[in-house]
């Protein structure tokens, strides 16, 4: 059999970064094939040269039966038959179905659409994939799995040979999933490709017929059916040496180290279910998972910033549970968002104000009048202490490089003296120099006593700075991986339970 | 390290002068206005007539004082002229009272604060857009208005607060004093409270800020009552300027003015960044072409079509500059 598609050695970098470097991928006619790997691996990345989003560097080539395609080309794409279900669906609400599945193309007659003939030739296409709601039918009125249906009836009204879901089923209940596997096994029976990204093992036992591996941008490996297990996939997703340039200097091995703070029976009712952990003095607790497991979302209720529907946090033995972020940096937890620019800083303020944000209150004179001078005091001791490159702590904070910016972020929340520091990816676009300075800072901080709490999609960094890590799947805490000493925490385990491969 | 340091340093003179620029904003423009004007009139600069510009540019000036907090939250406020007519009504009215006649001031202050702290509520604490909230307002408050003198002008020939209106002090108009020192007390406000500090945060990123431990609600609340504070003021300059108040025309279009002089002293319509300096400077502007057409003898319809230009080429301004600032 030939195969319908056809990768040859995509590599794609983006200015220095590499992000995938000479992988090769086939998909036969009927088939579902599997594309596993770490968060950052390159599977996106690869879809998005797959689809036309991305050109591939020179050398690479896409073959759909046999003929070669340009790459960074999506109009080109379409026409070849690819289809890509990208996981924010890309619907307008306020439309029905039919509409939605012929945005851009409407069936029309000197500019008048043509209603009619548009439902009358969605509604086959709807009963092919025994989908039970109408052409007539308006989005919003469904489910998200119903308009992951809707995605994939679009994709097949556009004659779509080769169809490639990223983790669809990350946002639907098992029900729905169940409806989706339907669908996709009616699809391989036609003969079109499914292209299926997911972290989730038995998924990918269920569906797929081979399932490929990439790592760090390289391929790995592709294993048949009959080889899949959980095993050799995580050691093939994972297998990587520990760098070196961790730093933990702190020890925490000791349980009977004093609590600090004692998260019990956190939940949101739709994200985070009933999490209950403790974090100890000078520990640094790493929370893993993948993305979309709920990790940012328990911080993000800890520090009150989203409304708990239960649950209590409890601060040296005393119930605090913080209402508003106000409350929680009051009582000294402290929360650093995973996106500075847009959750954090204050990018047409100076590097002095956005240090001293939570604190102007506290230094301010009597009728609260600012005091400059504790402000520039602030300013140089952090500017100094966390090695911020800039010229003057009157920059604004919108100049400097993301390392920097998020040193001033990390300082402003450390002004605010807190007893847990909660950090949501502390290295997210900062350079390697910076990143080894904030793992060195974390580091610090856990040797001077604070708690400290740490979400990371990265495994290598989690495993190099934390003590003890949980791993979070569908917003409950699934296990716990700790180091022992002479033993740190295994890759193996964290990836096991935030797959769930052991179920 | 010399030969590295000298580039930098060309660089730094290099943005030291485009911040000077920037900082400068509008006020070159209004230079160039009032000589342009003086050259064709031959009158524009004497005392007289700045003290006239002066004078008739205060209540604006008051107005967009309050405009430049709300704006700097990146909010709106379109009833600043309907609360500026029902603080007038409550001024006039209350010093008909006998023995009450200087009560007419807070009277009238009390009244746009009322109003300024129902449209931060609504704001703040039930999250309605500012637009809606105070679009609602331009409308209900100027019924407000013209209720209270039972849809009459309220006259009071012997109001005691007249001073204000039409007095000076060692010459210069109490109208002038008046706008001055609420400029004064804004920019004491806005750059050395940690209120102030609040007010640019919540602007310039409202989520940050409330992460920040920043309360986002009361910056809320205290920008809009301050924006009807202000128009409570603007309402008893303007009964003290007139010894009346007349619920239906006072105030008419005034939140136009406001907004237009708020823009052009370079504030950005979405927050964070801008000055109460830049505000005057774009209220003196509005002012001085205002007056300046009217000595050229432009017809009143082309100062209208003039005006509005010059505000449309302001917000392009405003983009360009954005555009050009030190964000990278």
């Amino acid at each position: 059999m030939t195969p319908l598609l056809e990768m040859r050695d995509i590599s794609k970098t983006f200015g220095p970064v590499k992000a995938l470097s000479g992988v090769s991928l086939t998909a036969f006619p009927g088939e579902v094939h599997a594309l596993m790997g770490e968060n950052g691996a390159g599977k996106s990345t690869l879809m998005k040269v797959l689809s036309g989003a991305y050109v591939a560097d020179p050398g690479g080539q896409i073959l759909v039966n046999d003929a070669q395609i340009p790459t960074g080309d999506p109009k080109q794409a379409r026409e070849c038959g690819i289809a890509v279900i990208y996981q924010e669906l890309s619907l307008s609400p306020n439309l029905t179905v039919a509409e939605n599945i012929f945005l851009g193309r409407e069936p029309s007659k000197s500019g008048f659409v043509n209603r009619a003939r548009m439902h009358a030739r969605t509604q086959p296409v709807l009963d092919r994939l025994g989908i039970d709601f109408t052409a007539g039918t308006r989005v919003s009125a469904l489910s998200l799995g119903e308009r992951q249906l809707v995605e994939i009836a679009r994709a097949v009204a556009s004659d779509a040979r080769i169809i490639v879901m990223d983790e669809p089923t990350t946002s639907l209940s098992s029900r729905e999933t169940e409806r989706l596997f339907k669908v996709i096994e009616g699809l391989t029976a036609q003969g079109i490709a499914i292209i299926y990204i997911s972290h989730r093992m038995e998924e990918v036992y269920r569906l797929a017929d081979r399932c490929s591996v990439l790592r760090d941008g390289t391929y790995v490996g592709t294993l048949d059916k009959d080889a899949l297990n959980a095993r050799t996939l995580v050691s093939m997703m994972v297998g990587r040496d520990l760098s070196t340039f961790y730093k933990k200097d702190h020890v925490s091995h000791d349980d009977a180290r004093h609590v600090v703070m004692r998260v019990e029976g956190m939940s949101d009712g739709t994200l985070v279910k009933n999490c209950t952990f403790e974090v100890h003095e000078g520990e640094v607790l790493g929370l893993s998972g993948l993305v979309g497991s709920g990790r940012t979302e328990l911080a993000r209720l800890i520090y009150g910033a989203d409304p708990a529907t239960s649950g209590t946090v409890t601060l040296n033995g005393q119930t605090v549970t913080p209402r508003n972020p106000r409350d929680a940096l009051r009582h000294g937890i402290v929360y650093l968002t995973e996106d500075r620019k847009a959750l954090g800083l204050f990018l047409d303020m100076t590097i002095a104000q956005n240090i001293s944000t939570c604190v102007h209150e506290r230094d301010a004179y009597r009728g609260g009048f600012l005091n400059f001078r504790a402000q520039a005091d602030r300013a140089t001791k952090a500017i100094r202490d966390l090695a911020i490159k800039t010229p003057s702590a009157r920059l604004n904070v919108g100049a400097l490089s993301g390392g920097n910016q998020q040193k001033v972020l990390l300082a402003r929340l450390l002004e605010a003296k807190p007893k847990v520091v909660m950090l949501d990816e502390p290295t997210r676009g900062v350079d390697v120099g910076a990143k080894s300075e904030i793992y060195r800072l974390i580091d610090t901080l856990a040797r001077e006593g604070m708690a400290v709490v740490m979400i990371s999609s990265e495994l290598p960094e989690i495993i190099g700075v934390a003590d003890r890590v949980l791993v979070m799947r569908d917003g409950e805490i699934a296990g716990e991986v700790r180091a022992a000493p002479g033993k740190p925490v295994q890759q193996e385990e964290i990836m096991t339970l935030s797959t769930g491969a052991a179920a | 390290m010399s030969d590295t340091a000298k580039p930098e340093n060309t660089n730094a003179s290099a943005e030291r002068i485009k911040a000077t620029i920037r900082a400068l904003g509008m006020l070159p423009v209004l230079i160039l206005l009032a000589i342009g004007f003086e050259l064709m009139t031959g009158k524009f600069l004497s005392v007289n007539n700045i003290s006239i510009v002066t004078q008739q540019a205060s209540i604006n000036i008051v107005l967009a004082a309050g405009m430049t907090f709300v704006i700097l939250t990146g909010g709106i406020d379109l009833s600043v002229g309907s609360i500026l007519a029902a603080a007038a009504m409550a001024a006039v009215s209350i010093s008909l009272i006998p023995g009450w006649g200087m009560m007419g001031i807070p009277a009238g202050l009390v009244m746009g604060l009322i109003f300024g702290l129902i449209n931060g509520g609504l704001v703040a604490f039930l999250g309605l857009p500012p637009f809606i909230v105070t679009l609602g307002a331009l409308t209900a408050v100027r019924g407000v208005a013209r209720l209270m003198g039972a849809d009459t002008t309220v006259f009071n020939a012997d109001l005691p607060f007249d001073f204000i209106g039409n007095g000076t002090l060692f010459g210069v108009p109490w109208l002038a004093i008046v706008a001055l020192l609420t400029v004064v007390i804004s920019w004491v406000i806005l750059r050395r409270t940690v209120l102030g500090t609040w007010i640019y945060a919540t602007g310039g990123n409202q989520e940050a800020a409330r992460l920040a431990g920043i309360k986002v609600g009361l910056v809320l609340l205290f920008v809009y009552g301050m924006s009807g504070l202000l128009s409570g003021l603007g309402g008893v300059m303007s009964a003290a300027r007139l010894y009346a108040a007349n619920g239906l025309q006072l105030g008419q279009a005034y939140e136009l003015d406001a907004i237009a002089a708020v823009i052009l002293g370079g504030t950005s319509f979405v927050g964070g960044v801008g000055s109460i300096w830049g505000t005057l400077i774009g209220a003196l502007i509005i002012a001085v072409l205002s007056n300046g057409l009217i000595l050229t003898g432009v017809s009143d319809i082309w100062q209208f079509i003039i005006k509005g230009l010059v505000i449309i080429a302001a917000v392009a301004l405003d983009r360009y500059r954005l555009k050009g600032g030190a964000r990278t």
